[in-house]
């Protein structure tokens, strides 16, 4: 028996052809490459894959630095530790570079495919695999310079697999050519926003030129930032060479027809409008999009909404400091504590909350929802309390609590139901929440709806301050000033400055206004070199948090809060329930940032490292 | 052959269940301490700013041992008995190492047999001397000199020099409640500085405060600080 059960099988191996059939589940590679729709599937998850530090995906990444406080239970350590980790930000993705690697490779050697539609899909998976080396190189400094996938023979010996770091400024050299060849075969289509163009080509390249100018001028002020064999620093002497570069990119940029976003006559409204408009926006380069009703949708707004009147029992997380509100100029072009005390230390009345920001920089309304604003049409009700003459707070541990302030036996309301109150997470902690980027669509604000705002990751407005910077660190002032003002213009700031007016510091300020919340401070930070200076581990006093506005190289280690009051002198007194405000610190900012030497370039991984012993550790660490 | 299987079921338990006792590692028992010194004085850093490493050589996988300098300058470690390799990194701590004769870097070779203590001498940029930290009224005010000991090409200026008052023993540029501070090029005479700060109203009643002096060297990431001081308010 078992023997002829024996013979049976085996003699069925001999004839393996029924094994051999089409599987119906499954698509083969010569189906994919065959096929346009497939294959801009294929590259469609190259695209979703494209990493960002900050983003829309992760509210609280920014709030690491100063720009924002994290206003829910889970996020407090993030002011109350000190250090940053050196494997914060970090990045070695070689498994997503390998799968870009692939792409290009079998898409070379397909033979079905329409000519030009070839040369698209592999110039956008080039642009993809150039914004992946410039992401490393943001994050590591030199990186092994792979384009091809890697494959081992199982000989046993993987050592020729190990290839050592490249040079940083090789990595920026090889994203600029790479976007320089790439440029001439991407399309110039203003309209696309989601796949690469001529326009992100440049937008990049202006970018990455930038940034390795600027390493390349300021890493000469952090000697210790470097390596001996140049994977970690540029030479001083390149920096002139990419700031000519960054200046030309951006200024093709100029001649596609790209312009700002101006449709809105209210110019808060029209800053707020760039992050949430998607018809036929003008600014918007290359973005992450986002659609309703599919899995590709997104919770910023859930998240972040003003808790009063919220869609959810939640939202409020993301607190703008006083930091970058205090940044913001006045419309005479100066910068100005925001006046909350007159000369001789008596607090001012303002009639309205939103008065205290009057006269300010439009985008600063258009970035943080101010106490005393709207957001979906409806009051965000921020204030923390009422102040007696004498300085008394009157003020409840819950939202819109109530207490009874004139001794009449009746409660009234006596705090906002957006709060501000401190350690109570979801409240406006600082006094704000932030606009931009937030969803005024109805049931944005709902986890069964989500939100379809996209993220912007390259815009006009952000190529004409590279080409400011650029022309300015060129030495033609005037040049920048043009630049500059255009952007100035559009935030209401209409006394253009002049090419005397141009320093390093305006630079800095314009880019942390004008880019606030849109992932660029950290690395802005780290390539100027100021990110030691300004995050260096001192203990604020609001003396510190008030003086030096403006200025580069200002330490701003802790965010800070405004909250508005209402005054409560006897009833028949005029100044009864003005507003007075007040600066705070929220209780669970404990310990002041410090951003180490070491933190210049995040930490490679030991398993890389003993994986590959060609491998340079960074430097400090 | 069914008690045949009872037996080898019965063997293979009593495999499982004794190799659990053989898994158990040791701890490691061997204490390394020591001080970071200069002329057998010891450096007195900020809470956890200056890191030293210790590799074990001689494994397939590499992995850096950090070990904390604590804020008097001493360090301690607990480890198991082998040789290592300590390093300070370059840039860590408001010093320079100074080259180890054995080894011609800055690495210094640790054989552990046991508890060791072993104090690092390094060329620090300034030290403070002859401090003397007092109540003054309300104020809490500081003597101090400062004395430069690197003074060839790698001499460095000092940026500014900090008076730190604190409600708790750690005291340092993040932790602190009232400062003050005087410019580098501001000291008219560096053996004799004097500065003074006024104690602010305390949260929790306390009669005393903790305080110290810290230098802050152009170019050089971590603070020198003088040793802590309890001042009776």
């Amino acid at each position: 028996m078992l023997l002829a059960g024996l013979v049976v099988g085996n003699s069925a191996c001999n004839n393996d052809e029924f094994l051999d059939v089409e599987p119906n589940n499954i698509l083969l590679e010569e189906d994919v490459w065959s096929d346009e729709t497939l294959v801009t599937a294929v590259l469609g998850n190259l695209y979703g894959r494209f990493p960002d530090f900050q983003s829309i995906e992760g509210w609280w990444a920014f709030t690491d630095f100063d720009e924002a406080f994290a206003s829910a239970q889970g996020d407090y350590y993030r002011h109350t530790n000190a250090d940053y980790d050196y494997g914060s930000w970090g990045m070695w993705d070689y498994g997503y570079i390998r799968e870009i690697n692939m792409f290009i490779q079998k898409c070379e050697a397909a033979t079905e495919l329409a000519p030009d539609a070839k040369a698209r899909f592999l110039a956008e998976a080039r642009f993809i695999r150039a914004g992946v080396y410039f992401e490393h190189v943001k994050r590591m400094g030199g990186v092994p310079l792979i384009l091809e996938p890697l494959t081992y023979d199982f000989s046993g010996d993987p050592s020729y697999l190990r290839h050592p770091r490249a040079k940083e400024h090789e990595i920026y050299d090889f994203v600029i050519s790479e976007l320089e060849e790439l440029k001439g075969i991407l399309p110039n289509t203003v309209g696309d926003k989601t796949r690469a163009t001529k326009g992100s080509a440049l937008a990049m390249q202006a970018r990455a030129a930038l940034y390795a100018g600027s390493i390349a001028k300021y890493g000469a002020s952090t000697p210790a930032v470097s390596l001996p064999g140049g994977e970690v620093g540029i030479p001083a002497d390149m920096a002139t060479g990419y700031y000519q570069k960054a200046l030309s990119a951006a200024q093709e940029i100029m001649t596609l027809g790209y312009s700002l976003y101006q449709k809105k006559p209210d110019l808060g409204e029209n800053f707020a409008s760039i992050f949430y408009d998607k018809a036929n926006n003008p600014e918007a380069i290359w973005v992450e999009d986002f659609k309703l009703k599919t899995a590709k949708v997104h919770g910023f707004t859930i998240d972040n909404q003003p808790r009063y009147q919220s869609e959810e029992q939640q939202g409020g997380r993301l607190n703008p400091s006083l930091n970058l509100v205090q940044s913001f100029e006045k419309l005479d072009n100066t910068f100005a504590p925001l006046p909350i005390m007159d000369a001789s230390g008596n607090l001012i009345h303002y009639a309205n909350p939103a008065d205290l920001f009057a006269g300010r920089d439009a985008r600063l309304y258009g970035t943080v929802i101010l106490p005393g604003t709207q957001f979906k049409g409806k009051e965000v009700d921020i204030w923390a309390g009422y102040m007696r003459p004498n300085g008394a707070i009157i003020s409840s541990g819950n939202i819109g609590g109530q207490a009874d302030i004139n001794g009449d036996g009746k409660n009234e309301q006596v705090v906002g139901f957006s709060g501000p109150i401190n350690g109570l997470e979801f409240t406006a902690q600082t006094g704000f929440y932030i606009r931009k980027y937030l969803d005024p669509a109805a049931g944005s604000g709902q986890i069964g709806t989500r939100s379809e705002v996209w993220w912007i990751r390259y815009r006009y407005a952000e190529v004409l301050l590279n080409a400011a910077e650029a022309a300015f660190e060129l030495g033609q002032p005037e040049v920048a000033a043009g630049y500059m003002n255009q952007v100035r213009t559009r935030a209401g700031l209409t006394i253009p400055l002049t090419a005397a007016d141009i320093t390093f510091d305006r630079i800095v300020n314009e880019r942390r206004v004008e880019l606030a919340f849109e992932g660029h401070q950290l690395f802005d930070m780290k390539r100027w070199r100021l990110a030691h200076v300004v995050w260096n581990g001192n203990r604020m006093t609001i003396s510190d948090l008030t003086t030096n506005i403006g200025k580069a190289d200002k330490t701003s280690t802790m965010p800070f809060g405004m909250w508005p009051y209402k005054y409560l002198a006897d009833p028949n007194n005029p100044s009864n329930n003005d507003w007075v405000f007040s600066i705070v610190l929220p209780s669970p900012v404990t310990t002041p940032d410090r951003f180490r030497l070491g933190n210049y370039y995040s930490r490679i991984g030991d398993d890389v490292v003993n994986n590959n012993p060609l491998i340079v550790r960074q430097p400090n660490q | 052959m069914k008690i045949k299987f009872f037996a080898i079921l019965c063997f293979a338990l009593g495999v499982s269940l004794t190799s659990c006792e053989l898994d158990n590692f040791e701890a490691p028992e061997s204490k390394l301490e020591g001080r970071i010194v200069y002329n057998g004085e010891p450096i007195n850093v900020a809470y956890n700013e200056v890191n030293m490493q210790l590799w074990e050589p001689g494994w397939q996988l590499k992995s850096a041992i950090n070990v904390s300098v604590d804020q008097d300058g001493s360090y301690s470690a607990l480890l198991f008995n082998a040789p290592y390799k300590l390093v300070i990194q370059p840039f860590q701590g408001p010093f320079r190492s100074i080259k180890n004769e054995v080894t011609q870097s800055d690495t210094i070779l640790v054989d552990l047999k046991g508890n060791q203590t072993l104090d690092i001498e390094v060329m620090p940029y300034y030290m403070i001397r002859n401090t003397q930290i007092s109540k003054a009224g309300s104020d809490v005010t500081a003597n101090f000199g400062l004395e430069k000991i690197i003074t060839d090409v790698n001499a460095k200026d000092v940026e500014n020099v900090t008076l730190y008052i604190n409600k708790t023993m750690f005291v340092d540029r993040s932790n602190n409640i009232a400062t003050k501070e005087l410019n580098g090029a501001d000291i008219m005479d560096m053996n004799n500085v004097s500065m003074s700060v006024t104690v602010p109203a305390l949260n929790t009643a306390q009669n005393y405060v903790f305080a110290r002096i810290g230098v802050r060297i152009a170019g050089v990431e971590d603070m020198l600080y003088s040793p802590i001081q309890k001042i009776q308010l």
